[in-house]
């Protein structure tokens, strides 16, 4: 039995280790076709990502990463597409922006308060496609993703002056009123730039994920609405309210996406907050396959790549040539994960027929020897 | 009788992992995952240490830090970091790159060019602006006011470097702050709307409601009112707050453009970026209608110039000046800093002339300039 395991860990890991260098090699191939050398690019890469300062941008970026990434899991896990993390962040952000710059508590309550602001209006925008979806069925597909649409509108028509919004002194610049130094998030200083403290949540927040969806009756139900509705609804699972109770949480862990930068980053929600993150964390759950370090692995991968991609362009590359890379990733890990699959089940059928095909010879043996 | 539970057994297998995948699969890969979660676990762990391990290790900067004490050794490198779109914009970032076009040609520079990603946070332009810093380039050129607060963090970094900041203002001391004076030169094309309408029906079109736009709509509609108190300007902008779309969609423009013309709109003055092609062709369309273009001069723009016949004049931001003008101070040992602004006065702004379409009005324009910058015209930055 235990050598079995042994091959299903080596089965595990020939999925993303295979999606990595099938991902470079095509990779390489485009590079090639445009006429540049690929291992030079892969080689400035590597080189520059594994600096000390790129590192502190790569544990920062993954961060907001890892967030975003686990928003989406909790929904994948309950088989619900959320691709409204996106909007929910945004707004989430905005509002814990206006809060944060509206009070000047000390840090010790206002920070707590921002957080807590932006992960209700995370969780109520979810929370919108949610009751839709249970009480009117509407695909959370769709109502996400016109919520998406509905956030930009809001924050648009509040982020101006009069509004929410506050003008900058060159009267070029709008955004939320600047958050006040004391309510800043903790950093760790590093000598080549502060590493954000807000990672030590983003890593409760992982911890959190999985203690509850595999330590917790709640997750039990969680996964097994996510496997088979009726099934759970069978077994005395209310899956109405299952449905709205993660996207609810799913909406609250988004709700957490936007502020590693706006404490410890940018202190204001202004025209340039970063804008996709929520589809950036659709394609980390897909690389983590929904699992809480699967997720931090592929949330520096993506950091990395775009740590990367900065300096390709300053050596004379593509810089599009990492979204090549992180796309051709993606592809290939579903399919690395698809081919494994087949291959572990094919595998599985083979050993219980064989085991039970041992049994029935001994069995007959037995009879004969009766 | 064993065959055949074999085969159930096999079956059974198979539908449970059927029903099991879900939408990201669980049952099966779930028990595999959990083995490989553990090692995966050790790997990351070990990984992260390594990290901080070497977290005290090289910094990129260690082996490239050549920051440049001007033009020293003589050669003039200039970087230049664009705003979303960089160079081939047609419009504002085209602009910037004329001027780094003619410091090469004229000031023999070495140049690096980068440019903003969509949805990019401030680490990402402060790592810009210090790959070029740290990379010996000097001035390094910040274009579009979205790099205020990168500028601000990241010019006291590189003392011996002058940065420049196009369309907003940083109180670093190494810094150039080029703004204009877009409102004059909105002004102007007030003047020449309301002259050359037939009826005083005059429209706005804004890509996005941000406070630089709305300077643009602001002179623009006093210098409506103050050559015809009749007429009236219609403003609409194409997209709100942080959708910048507006700036990009040329069919937002169209659309829009074709709303006022409906209502017997005739001069239609478009402060949109690439968005402004599509309300140049809805004004193409409809005859005896006149567009104004922005930022470059949109009548030599090789995509627009068959709808030359009706852009009027294009309001030309000269962010090149500001960039000649900063790199031809470092080279010459007197790097500019403070705050810059590029008026009429300076030609910093002014209206186009292609297509002599301006020539009946052009005396009007002149007076108007004058008292502009002479300052018994005072324009209004917002409406």
């Amino acid at each position: 039995m235990k050598k079995i395991d042994k091959e299903r860990v080596l089965l595990g890991l020939a999925a993303p280790l295979l999606a990595i260098v099938v991902a470079f090699l095509v990779t390489a191939v485009v590079l090639l076709a445009t006429g540049k050398e690929p291992f030079n690019a892969f080689g400035i890469m590597f080189d520059y990502g594994s600096k000390a300062d790129s590192q502190v941008y790569i544990l920062n970026k993954a961060t907001t990463y890892y967030l975003a990434g686990l928003a989406v899991a909790l929904g994948f896990r309950m088989n619900l597409f959320n691709i409204g993390v996106d909007g929910q962040y945004r707004l989430a952000a905005f509002f814990a922006a206006a809060l944060g710059g509206a009070l000047t508590l000390p840090g010790a309550i206002q920070i707590p308060l921002i957080i807590l602001c932006a992960m209700i209006v995370g969780a109520m925008w979810a929370g919108i496609a949610g009751v839709l979806k249970v009480t009117r069925g509407v695909s959370e597909v769709v109502s996400t993703i016109m919520l998406n649409a509905i956030a930009t509108a809001i924050i648009g028509y509040l982020l101006q002056t009069g509004r929410l919004g506050h003008l900058d002194t060159a009267g070029t610049k709008i955004s939320t009123k600047p958050i006040p130094e004391s309510s800043h998030f903790f950093e760790f200083p590093t000598a080549t730039g502060p590493v954000w403290g807000f990672i030590v949540v983003a890593a409760l927040a992982g911890v959190a994920y999985w203690f509850t969806l595999s330590r917790t009756r709640f997750g039990f139900d969680l996964r097994t609405v996510g496997q088979s509705g009726s099934a759970a609804e069978a077994s005395g699972v209310n899956v109405k309210k299952m449905v709205v109770t993660s996207m609810l949480i799913s909406g609250a862990v988004a709700g957490l996406v936007g502020m590693p930068t706006l404490l410890n980053d940018s202190y204001e929600y202004s025209g340039d907050f970063p804008v996709g993150i929520g589809f950036t964390g659709i394609a980390i759950a897909l690389l983590g396959r929904n699992h809480p370090i699967g997720i931090a692995l592929g949330a520096i991968l993506w950091a990395f790549l775009e740590r990367g991609s900065g300096q390709l362009e300053f050596q004379g590359y593509d810089k599009e040539i990492v979204g090549v890379i992180q796309g051709v990733i993606v592809l290939c890990v579903v399919i690395a994960y698809e081919v494994v699959r087949r291959y572990g089940l094919k595998r599985q059928q083979r050993q219980v027929g064989a085991k039970l095909a041992a049994q029935a010879r001994n069995s007959e043996k037995q009879e004969v020897s009766a | 009788m064993n065959r055949a539970l074999t085969d159930i057994y096999a079956r059974y297998d198979r539908r449970k992992t059927s029903a099991g995948r879900g939408a990201f699969g669980q049952s099966r890969r779930g028990l595999l995952l959990r083995r490989v979660s553990k090692i995966a676990a050790a790997c990351f762990a070990s990984a992260a240490l390594a990290l901080t391990a070497s977290g005290c290790g090289e910094a990129s900067t260690e082996s490239t830090t050549t920051e440049s004490t001007g033009a020293a050794d003589g050669k003039l490198k200039i970087g230049m970091a664009y705003d979303v779109g960089g160079r081939g914009d047609n419009s504002f970032n085209d602009s910037a790159a004329r001027g780094l076009d003619k410091a090469k040609a004229e000031l023999g520079a070495e140049t690096k060019e980068l440019t903003a990603k969509h949805g990019e946070t401030p680490a990402d332009r402060e790592a810009r602006l210090a790959s070029l810093a740290k990379g010996g380039f000097n001035p390094v050129v910040a274009v579009g006011f979205a790099y205020k607060d990168t500028i601000d963090k990241v010019a006291p970094q590189f003392p011996k470097t002058s940065f420049g900041l196009v369309d907003s203002i940083s109180d670093a001391k190494n810094v150039d702050n080029i703004v204009f004076t877009e409102e004059q030169g909105s002004y102007l094309a007030g003047v020449a709307a309301a002259l050359k309408s037939k009826d005083g029906k005059i429209g706005f079109i804004g890509g996005v409601d941000l406070p630089l736009i709305k300077k643009f709509a602001a002179g623009f509609e006093q210098g409506v009112k103050e050559t015809n108190p009749k007429a009236s300007v219609q403003i609409q902008y194409l997209t709100t707050g942080t959708d910048l779309s507006g700036f990009g969609s040329p069919d937002k423009g169209k659309g829009a453009a074709e709303g006022m013309l409906d209502k017997g709109v005739d001069v239609i003055y478009t402060a949109a970026g690439g968005s402004g092609a599509g309300a140049i062709e809805a004004v193409a369309a409809k005859k005896g209608s006149w567009a104004i273009g922005v930022d470059s001069d949109q009548a030599k723009d090789p995509a627009l110039k068959k709808y030359a016949s009706v852009i009027l004049t294009s309001v030309v931001k000269n962010v090149d000046t500001g960039v000649f003008e900063l790199a031809k101070s470092v080279k010459d040992g007197k790097p500019l800093t403070g705050t810059h602004t590029y008026s009429l006065a300076e030609d910093g702004v002014s209206l186009t002339t292609t297509g002599d379409h301006l020539k009946d009005i052009q005396g009007k324009l002149d007076e108007a300039k004058k008292k502009i910058v002479d300052g018994q015209i005072k324009v209004n930055t917002t409406t």
